[in-house]
């Protein structure tokens, strides 16, 4: 396993009245692609909150790039280098596609290049370049999300359930699109449901279960190993193909 | 070029750029096409709410920051001008001392605002700013001594701006309503009609205050336009559909709701100092008045919420009503002549009662507002073409082969 990008040590966070996470220890590895497993309400999805700063931390650290970013404000976090893709995608419905991407260009106007790999990647966006974001289908906004989150170069890429409610094809689509990705050594941490997709793609992986990090190592440990799937996950690979 | 200075936001309509056109002929040339101090009057208050509603509408139809205070700032500039010239005299720099200390005291107030929306969000902070602008508009009107409590302060405006300048003697004028209510109530006195409807214009100061209200309002205008379609308007675009995504993205949206709360109020602050130039006479009454914000909120909403365009239709309908209401009651009920409940009905002292039921069907029939209806039927037909030119092209294929 490389340097870890980011690092989560003894993090606790909660929601209202709910204590969610009970001292994650977390790493993700520099240039992998990691994926976070578990059951549904495990904490997965407030994991990546909390790296973005959208849940306070009352207990741990997260530290990125060696930088202790636990109390950051989100746009700072945002700025340091980290990209989010939530569950629901954070369409801006009303704006254009172009306009979306344009917002997610921080650094000035956008590099055309990256555009055409992007327009590569996702050939829908170029397509719908003028029109709203909010009349596209919901692969086609969850493929606006991704290149919104990479049309300028970020550290590290946090992705919640990229695959939710989406057609096969278009989940197959989506997987090219993330290979493509781990082949220029993108670090991306990606929160995931469908296992398939999951052993697919991912390098490491971690499962959490009830606020907790329960076991990580690598993923081709994991798909080989039915036993601790079950124990995991409580169903074997091939139910969730 | 048009989409240049339109900042390549067109009005998106057919019916919407004729009715913009027809307001922009208008108000430039409103002083020598309507006769008589109402219909100047009018023309000067639509000019006004342009900037006031416009200015509205960035915080409102761009962000949905919802605040009350804004006649708070209307009174600031307005006072602020009648005050600087009450303490310096009537000179442009009393003016320009009375404007900069309203804007100085407008941004102080609304950078307080603005990090208060930050704490408090929605109806709380709409709350909030409603208690603001009473506690402001109560302070007003205690202090007599220096404001003229309810009895206001008159505006001594320098002479270049008042009615004993003549800078033009005798320019002709051409009562346009007056000719068309001749042709289609006349129209076999045409002739006479048309040579009855040519009048002497008063080309005083007061009319070249009304053109710098006019160059004003479309200045401030096309700022705004250029504004929301820059990427700064593109954040507050992103922050009113999602304030979380936008920090996700690395914007702190704290300086952008900050910063439009500012320039807002700095924009409304300068229409009242306008207004009060204009007018020539401020009280609580016309510049702090919660009517007076119920009235732009009114005004906004009408024209459609986040589309600029909005604040000039909103603007034009809104006081063309509140001014002329009356009289098209009054007109109507001398050619019906009915009496009893229906005659009551249409007096003219009932105009308030039709003026609410204007804006429910209007509210009913665009709930988008005027603008964003427009667009709406206008995007629908032009897919409809598009559908009917595919159909005719694949039909047309078909005989083919």
């Amino acid at each position: 396993m490389s340097e870890p990008i980011l690092t989560l040590t003894g993090v606790h966070a909660d929601i209202d009245q709910y204590h969610i996470l009970h001292g994650i220890e977390l790493q993700v590895p520099r240039g992998e692609l990691t994926v976070l497993l578990g059951r549904n309400g495990a904490g997965k999805s407030t994991t990546l909150r909390t790296i973005m700063g959208l849940t306070k931390v009352p207990r741990g650290s997260v530290t990125f790039n060696g930088k202790d970013i636990t109390s950051w404000s989100t746009s700072r976090i945002a700025r340091a280098g980290i990209a989010f893709v939530p569950e629901n995608m954070g369409i801006f419905g009303q704006l254009t596609v172009r306009e979306n991407l344009v917002l997610a260009g921080t650094h000035g106007p956008l590099d055309q290049a990256r555009l055409d790999w992007l327009f590569d990647l996702f050939p829908p966006l170029k397509k719908f370049w003028d029109r709203p974001a909010g009349n596209l289908s919901g692969g086609q906004k969850q493929m606006l999300a991704i290149a919104r989150a990479m049309v300028e170069p970020r550290d590290l890429l946090l992705v919640d359930e990229p695959t939710k409610g989406l057609a096969p094809a278009i989940i197959d689509d989506l997987a090219t699109a993330f290979e493509e990705l781990k082949a220029r050594e993108v670090s991306i941490l990606l929160v995931e449901q469908n296992f398939s997709f999951s052993r697919r793609l991912g390098q490491t992986v971690a499962v959490m279960n009830d606020g907790q990090v329960v076991h990580s190592g690598t993923m081709a440990e994991l798909a080989q190993d039915s036993a601790l799937q079950q124990d995991l996950l409580g169903l074997g690979l091939g139910a969730h193909q | 070029m048009l989409q240049s200075i339109l900042s390549g936001d067109l009005p998106r309509s057919r019916v919407l750029s004729v009715a913009l056109i027809a307001i922009l002929i208008a108000l430039a040339l409103g002083p020598f096409l309507f006769p008589g101090t109402r219909a100047f009057a009018t023309l000067g208050m639509i000019c006004v709410f342009i900037i006031v509603v416009a200015a509205y509408d960035l915080m409102l139809g761009y962000t949905h920051i919802v605040s009350f205070a804004h006649t708070m700032f209307f009174g600031i500039g307005a006072y602020g001008v009648a005050l600087g010239i009450g303490h310096f005299g009537s000179g442009f720099g009393a003016i320009f001392i009375g404007i900069l200390g309203a804007l100085l005291l407008s941004a102080a107030l609304a950078l307080l605002l603005g990090l208060l929306s930050l704490r408090v969000k929605a109806i709380f902070f709409a709350l909030v700013t409603l208690a603001v602008a009473f506690a402001f508009l109560s302070v007003v009107t205690q202090m007599y001594h220096i404001t003229g409590g309810e009895d206001g302060l008159r505006v001594r405006v320098p002479r270049e701006l008042g009615p004993a300048f003549r800078p033009l003697d005798s320019v002709t004028g051409f009562d346009l309503f007056g000719f068309l209510g001749v042709l289609f109530t006349q129209p076999w006195n045409l002739v006479d009609g048309f040579r009855d409807a040519f009048f002497t214009v008063r080309f005083t100061g007061r009319t070249l205050m009304y053109y710098a209200l006019f160059l004003f309002a479309g200045v401030i205008f096309l700022f705004l336009l250029r504004l929301v379609n820059s990427p700064f308007g593109r954040v507050l675009q992103a922050i009113r559909e999602n304030e979380f995504r936008a920090q996700a993205l690395g914007y702190r949206t704290v300086f952008y709701r900050t910063a439009v709360v500012i320039l807002s109020a700095l924009l409304t602050t300068f229409a009242g100092a306008l207004f009060a130039l204009f007018n020539r006479y401020v009280n609580p009454e016309n510049t702090l008045n919660f009517e007076l914000m119920i009235f732009i909120l009114l005004m906004c909403v009408l024209g459609g919420m986040g589309t600029l365009y909005g604040a000039i239709i909103g603007a034009v309908v809104f006081v063309v009503a509140q001014n002329y209401l009356q009289d098209v009651l009054g007109a109507l009920s001398e050619a019906v002549n009915v009496g009893g409940f229906v005659g009551s009905l249409i007096e003219p002292s009932h105009w308030l009662l039709w003026f609410g039921l204007l804006f429910v069907a209007s509210v009913y029939f665009f709930p988008s507002g005027i603008v964003g209806q427009l667009r709406i039927w206008a995007r629908r037909r032009e897919m409809r073409q598009t559908v009917a030119e595919h159909q005719t092209e694949s039909s047309a294929k078909e005989r083919l082969t």
